[in-house]
């Protein structure tokens, strides 16, 4: 997993090996490395320093196995302790039995507040709940239709008041409400501010006061800087929230915000926000943070990825071809386009553990997609499906088509021709076997569709 | 600047000190109390640098280069000692900025196309509303295309910033393809002799491929109607921002060509924002407007020497 920042700690560690036990020099020269991977992920300054302080008490004195390498322990160390920092615990939202449980939603303009608020009610209603959404943004520009348009997407009720500007006479309303009609949780959607505006910070303080809710979940940008735990704290000063929700995780963020905070508060991480649509939430993972945060390659976060550009039964038809070797270029082609939705060649390669940095200043050559699929788009149907027909005319046509060389056109073929060869000849029950070994069962993927 | 030179010129110096309290304010008060460049003076300097967002890169370079000064040069007074970490900032920063300096719209032809992109909720929206609003006042006649065809109301919120602004807008009500959008909004201020066309995208992660070839396909399209357009693009960057902000600049660059302008906002928080240095330093796109506020004067003009002084400014 960790072979990036292993490798620069092995570099660093060199010295010492044979010695068998990590010295207070080695260690040093070593979290010198670990400081600018963290603060190149956005963990607070003030964290870092006192993360490796600990690092380094721990790491002191420990004795190097022979099986592993000085940087390969530091590294478990670091992750584990970063792991422990970010609360092993799994933590969902506690809500009573009173009728309707509150929940507040708080944070800072653009981090996602509405859109949270919508998948968490989408959220609760599969767990067999009844929400209502009550849209207390007073103040943002169609903030409150956004809020309309999004629970009537998800099928759940918004409580709105277009015309009053009091969010916290509006939030007592709703909570009046979902009473009278039975919707048993209540979640408001206030709007964003500073936590240096004392006035808005009293406006959603005077919610808390009114409605007393069992939740208050403050939504931070996972892209947030340095000043993500100023933030935090001001927000915890003043309204002691319960929880933590990350929004924003599918960008290429590094997301230390999440240490910063946890490590300032004290409060867990509850959901993470991974994508625009509506069910796009999911339980926080200590674990695949720290490896993020390491920059140590994502291997869950590529299968992720594949899993969701990757259509199922399209796989499974594709299988069933090779196997009885009738894979033409009209599988290719549909082949092609599922790569292709996976982004860019770069991007897919950086999320592999240890090629991320290798790959920094290799071009990866993205039009050769563009090129192959133009050969094949130039070809007829008839020819794509029984490609032995491609004498040399045709051959030649299809390059003048696709803007390409009758020696592009051969080559695409005979690799086809060697490709469908290889592929008869694979097995696929130990494919299965390896994607067992990333644990990645088949239900898990039946929920990915393209 | 000429276009928005008369307007709230106060908000600006309201922006620029709040930023300034929080990050460089600290280094004056840091000399006049160590007065000597020692090991714990730059450990303090390196703190303040890097709780800006600057980035470790940037920083080491800078502390790198104040400790050889150091050594070289005799400083005396604390007079001294400022100027040599004022220079040495301004290094990284004003130095890359300088070409962009007397920045104005230079509006040979009309209508001026702007195309607005960023990540989401980083405050698009909002920034356009400002900028037809500054528009609008300094004489032009504006028309924004509501290219956001993605988001919840995205429609009605900008309408209702057109409406503050008092310009003219073009949205869809169920057209599903922002490029349409901007290519009519395009076409009707081309044919109507509009002074300014602002395109409103969707908020996007600079990740995700397919959204990214959207992008690109809106900026194609406006390009039917008029071949070198757009005259600018502007990436909208959040202050809050951490070291993510220069794989934005990036990965937006790389979609649409050369970025010409960055909107810096939400600069009345208490995020520094201080990533831009590293993205002015690596990728040389200037900052052009600084987001100060909610209200609609509150977008600003930047200008990176007011912005340099500003830092290390006695109030």
């Amino acid at each position: 997993m960790f072979e990036d920042l292993q490798y620069k700690l092995d570099t660093v560690l060199k010295k010492i090996r044979g010695q068998g036990k990590i010295t207070e020099k080695n260690v040093d020269d070593s979290l010198r490395e670990v400081r600018r991977v963290l603060f190149d992920a956005d963990v607070n300054y003030k964290v870092v320093t006192n993360f490796l302080k600990q690092v380094k008490e721990r790491s002191l004195g420990q004795n190097v196995i022979n099986s592993i390498t000085p940087g390969q322990l530091i590294v478990k160390i670091i992750n584990d302790e970063l792991i422990s920092l970010m609360g092993s615990e799994k933590a969902d939202v506690v809500l009573s039995d009173r009728i309707p449980s509150v929940i507040l939603i708080v944070g800072l303009q653009g981090s996602g507040k509405t859109t949270f608020s919508a998948k968490l009610a989408k959220y609760l209603k599969t767990k067999g709940r009844s929400p209502l959404l009550a849209a207390c943004d007073v103040y943002r520009p169609a903030a409150k239709e956004q809020l309309k348009v999004l629970g009537k997407q998800i099928e759940v009720p918004v409580f709105s008041e277009d015309e009053s500007t009091n969010a916290v006479k509006i939030s007592k309303e709703a909570f009046e409400f979902a009473r009278k009609n039975a919707r048993d949780v209540l979640i408001i959607d206030t709007a964003g501010r500073l936590s240096i505006d004392e006035k808005m910070m009293q406006e959603v303080s005077d919610i808390k006061t009114a409605l007393n809710p069992e939740e208050i979940l403050f939504v931070v940008d996972s892209m947030t800087g340095q000043d993500a735990v100023n933030t935090a704290k001001t927000f915890h000063d003043k309204l002691d929230y319960t929880g933590i929700v990350l929004t924003k995780l599918d960008g290429d963020t590094k997301g230390g915000a999440a240490i910063s905070i946890r490590a300032v508060v004290n409060k867990p991480v509850k959901f993470v926000g991974i994508g625009e649509k509506l069910d796009a939430i999911e339980q926080f993972h200590p674990d695949r943070m720290a490896s993020r945060i390491l920059g140590m390659g994502d291997i869950v976060g590529f299968v992720e990825k594949a899993q969701e550009q990757f259509d199922l039964n399209e796989a499974s038809k594709l299988e069933e071809k090779y196997k009885k070797n009738q894979f033409d270029f009209n599988d290719y082609l549909s082949q092609l386009k599922q790569i292709k939705k996976m982004g860019s060649m770069q991007n897919i390669l950086s999320m592999l553990p240890g090629v991320g940095k290798n790959l920094k200043d290799v071009n990866v050559d993205e039009k050769i997609f563009v090129r192959l699929e133009a050969i094949i788009l130039s070809m007829t149907y008839e020819e794509r499906a029984n490609p032995s027909v491609l004498n040399g005319t045709r051959r030649r046509r299809i390059a003048n088509g696709s803007g390409t060389t009758i020696q592009d056109v051969n080559k695409l073929i005979k690799q086809f021709e060697e490709m469908k060869k290889m592929m008869k000849n694979m097995n696929f029950n130990k494919m299965r076997g390896m994607m067992k070994k990333m644990n990645v069962s088949p239900e898990s993927l039946k929920n990915f569709k393209v | 600047m000429g276009l928005f030179d008369k307007l709230g010129f106060n908000k600006l110096k309201d922006g620029l000190s709040k930023t300034k309290n929080g990050l460089f304010g600290k280094i004056n008060s840091l000399i006049n109390s160590r007065k000597v460049i020692d090991e714990e003076f730059l450990n303090e300097l390196e703190e303040i640098f890097l709780l800006s967002d600057m980035g470790i890169e940037t920083t080491e370079k800078i502390i790198s280069n104040v400790k050889k000064r150091a050594k070289e040069d005799k400083y005396e007074t604390e007079n001294d000692l400022q100027l040599i970490v004022k220079q040495e900032i301004e290094k990284v920063f004003s130095k890359t900025n300088a070409e962009f300096e007397d920045f104005s719209f230079n509006i040979s032809q009309k209508p001026y196309v702007i195309m607005v992109v960023g990540v989401n909720g980083v405050g698009k929206t909002t920034s356009i509303g400002k900028l037809a609003y500054n528009f609008k006042k300094a004489g032009k006649s504006v028309l924004i295309g509501s290219a956001d065809t993605f988001r919840a109301a995205a429609n009605e919120q900008l309408e209702i910033w057109a409406n503050r602004a008092g310009v003219d807008i073009i949205q869809s009500t169920n057209a599903k393809d922002p490029a349409s959008i901007a290519f009519e909004t395009v076409s009707i201020g081309l044919k109507e002799g509009k002074d300014i066309v602002i395109i409103d995208t969707a908020g996007r992660l600079h990740n995700k491929n397919h959204l990214m070839e959207e992008l690109k396909k809106i900026k194609r399209v406006m390009q039917k109607v008029i071949p070198e357009t757009p005259d600018e693009i502007f990436l909208v960057i959040d202050a809050t921002t951490g070291q993510n902000g220069l794989n934005q600049a990036k990965e937006f660059s790389n979609a649409l060509g050369k970025l010409t302008g960055i909107i810096l906002t939400k600069l009345d928080g208490t995020a520094k924002g201080g990533i831009i240095l590293k993205i002015n330093s690596e990728l040389r796109i200037p900052v052009r407007f600084i987001g100060v506020g909610e209200q609609i004067d509150d977008l600003q003009p930047f200008e990176s020497k007011k912005f340099a002084e500003a830092l290390f400014a006695d109030e």
